[in-house]
């Protein structure tokens, strides 16, 4: 193989990532064969490592370097609320906030009888488990305000029954938005669930 | 008001590039057999949401033998304000769409335009089955609901999960009851809708000085009547399940809703008129929908009437066009010969269209 299909090939593989396209594939490997040492080196041994290691949370579907993760591990998360959420990349953001100090539950995705998606591949009968075995009160139900996330979220709350208390994250204006710019949906959401001032 | 002020087509169906600067008037399209007038008012159909009025693919509307995809740019003047809609198909891929240079949804279009057709393939919308004179139905729904595109795509998917459960004899009663409650939640929405909109466009033909006969319309299910609150829906869905599971879909629902019509005035169902009275109604409904939207939102639609002439009689065609001039609606019709249009004199705006070697020419004459 020469060296600049060598490179091709990299510049393929990267293109096939998330928010990339064969353009600015193409200039993140150029980038980072020019910074050979201060980048492009770190880089493939950081990627070397994190192949290495990153696994999913046996428990909740987190991804981290160990069987259990962090915040299963922790026991100060152990405060009876769990939030449930499709993604890992859901997860990150609702840490991002530190605002919620329970523990999470990661689907993994959404029901979908056309992809054949049920409830086991998803996780439910454990998230049932769960619930039970950790002793919790509150279920936050995380969930994209999509026919398939609103569908799933209605099934769990379907399968919780009146076990445990069952949320979900509200819906309305987000800070910083501008009334003028809202889709009339996310508005009259907001208003529904108008509170005192 | 909805005019189409300039169009450009690139690689679309027969057209390679076109550019048209247009001003109100409506717009008169002729030229012979095949020569790609329908090509234009279909271009026209996709500033709306959807396939557009042939149902095409994307892939359908390359140009041959290049294959390029396809690009659709007009701008169109609205009440308030004037918009830059760009459909594009990159190698046959499904068509994006951006309003004023900034990607959107397709539904998104039916915020700021209405559109409404009349194309060959409905002159048998009385007499086959109900599907095209539900899909005629919601157009004219959207044209005064652009919120009945999302319930109408929320509902079908969730019809779709659930169809595909009962195809698998899936017994988990708990993911029917999600799929359910989506269904239940969007199919209300839904036939409100329909039955306002139906209510106004009786409304807008009772009050109209027309020469065009007036449709009784009316909502009919195959079986019974369509519970009309979203918990007696949710409970129709759950009772039908038993007998959804043995025909492998769903039986109850707006998806089953036809629309009856019939000759107000001769008291005669639409399917037993003569093709040119079925024709005439369908025109009549139309109008109507021109004219209530019209005083209700100030916002008229665009019409495309293809091959309009075909079972219109001599005086039929001048009211028409008298009505569409009146309504200071720019329609946008096909026909063969400039003849067929010469009612309108200089108040319409005429397109030459001709074939040369499998490419399609537009003259302004």
């Amino acid at each position: 193989m020469s060296s600049i299909t060598v490179i091709d090939a990299l510049i393929d593989q990267m293109a096939k990532l998330p928010g990339l396209g064969p353009r600015s594939a193409r200039r993140a490997v150029l980038h980072l064969v020019r910074k050979r040492s201060l980048q492009l080196i770190p880089l493939a041994n950081k990627m070397q490592q994190v192949a290495a290691s990153a696994r999913e949370c046996l428990n909740c579907g987190n991804i981290g370097t160990s069987d259990i993760c962090g915040i299963c591990e922790n026991e100060s998360r152990a405060n009876g609320e769990m939030c449930v959420v499709e993604d890992v990349a859901d997860l990150w953001a609702m840490e991002r906030t530190a605002v919620f100090k329970g523990r999470y539950h990661v689907l993994g995705g959404t029901l979908s009888a056309l992809d054949a998606i049920g409830p086991s591949d998803l996780g439910i009968p454990k998230l049932m488990d769960r619930i039970t075995t950790e002793n919790i009160s509150e279920v936050i139900l995380a969930l994209n305000v999509t026919v398939d996330g609103q569908t799933t979220a209605h099934y769990i709350s379907e399968e919780v029954g009146k076990r445990v208390k069952i949320t979900s994250l509200a819906r309305g204006v987000p800070i910083g938005g501008e009334l003028d710019y809202l889709d009339d949906g996310t508005i009259s959401a907001a208003l529904k669930a108008r509170k005192s001032f | 008001m909805s005019f189409v002020t300039s169009l450009n087509l690139s690689h679309f169906r027969s057209y390679k590039h076109v550019h048209l600067k247009l001003d109100k008037r409506p717009v008169a399209i002729f030229g012979a057999n095949g020569s790609g007038k329908t090509n234009i008012i279909e271009a026209i159909s996709l500033f709306s949401p959807g396939r557009g009025m042939r149902r095409a693919s994307a892939e359908a509307m390359m140009r041959r033998p290049e294959s390029l995809g396809w690009k659709i740019t007009g701008e169109l003047e609205t009440t308030d304000r004037t918009l830059e809609i760009e459909s594009v198909s990159e190698n046959g891929t499904s068509r994006q769409v951006k309003i004023d240079g900034k990607p959107t949804s397709q539904v998104e279009l039916a915020k700021h335009t209405r559109v409404l057709w009349l194309i060959p393939s409905m002159d048998r919308l009385w007499t086959e089955g109900a599907e095209s004179r539900r899909r005629f139905l919601d157009r004219i729904v959207l044209s005064f609901f652009p919120k009945h595109a999302e319930h109408s795509l929320s509902y079908e998917k969730a019809m779709r999960e659930r169809n595909r459960l009962l195809k698998e004899q899936v017994l988990d009663a708990h993911w029917y009851a999600a799929l359910e409650n989506q269904m239940a939640k969007s199919g209300t929405a839904i036939d409100r809708a329909r039955i306002k909109a139906v209510d106004r466009i009786s409304q807008a033909q009772a009050n109209a000085s027309t020469q065009f006969p007036i449709a009784k319309l009316e909502l009919r299910q195959r079986e019974g009547t369509l519970p009309e609150t979203e918990a007696d829906l949710l409970t129709a869905f759950a009772e039908s399940r038993f007998r959804d599971l043995a025909v492998g879909r769903t039986m109850v629902g707006p998806h089953k809703t036809d629309m009856y019509g019939a000759y107000a005035a001769k008291g005669v169902p639409a399917s037993d008129c003569s093709t040119g009275e079925q024709k005439a109604l369908l025109v009549s409904i139309i109008l109507a929908n021109a004219r209530a939207l019209a005083q209700d939102q100030g916002a008229k639609p665009l019409i495309l009437l293809d091959e309009i002439s075909a079972h219109l009689d001599t005086d039929r065609r001048g009211a028409l066009y008298k009505e569409i001039c009146d309504l200071n609606l720019q329609a946008w019709m096909t026909g063969t010969e400039p003849e067929l249009f010469s009612e309108f004199g200089n108040k319409a705006q005429f397109l030459y269209v001709t074939d040369q070697d499998g490419t399609s020419i537009i003259s302004q004459p």
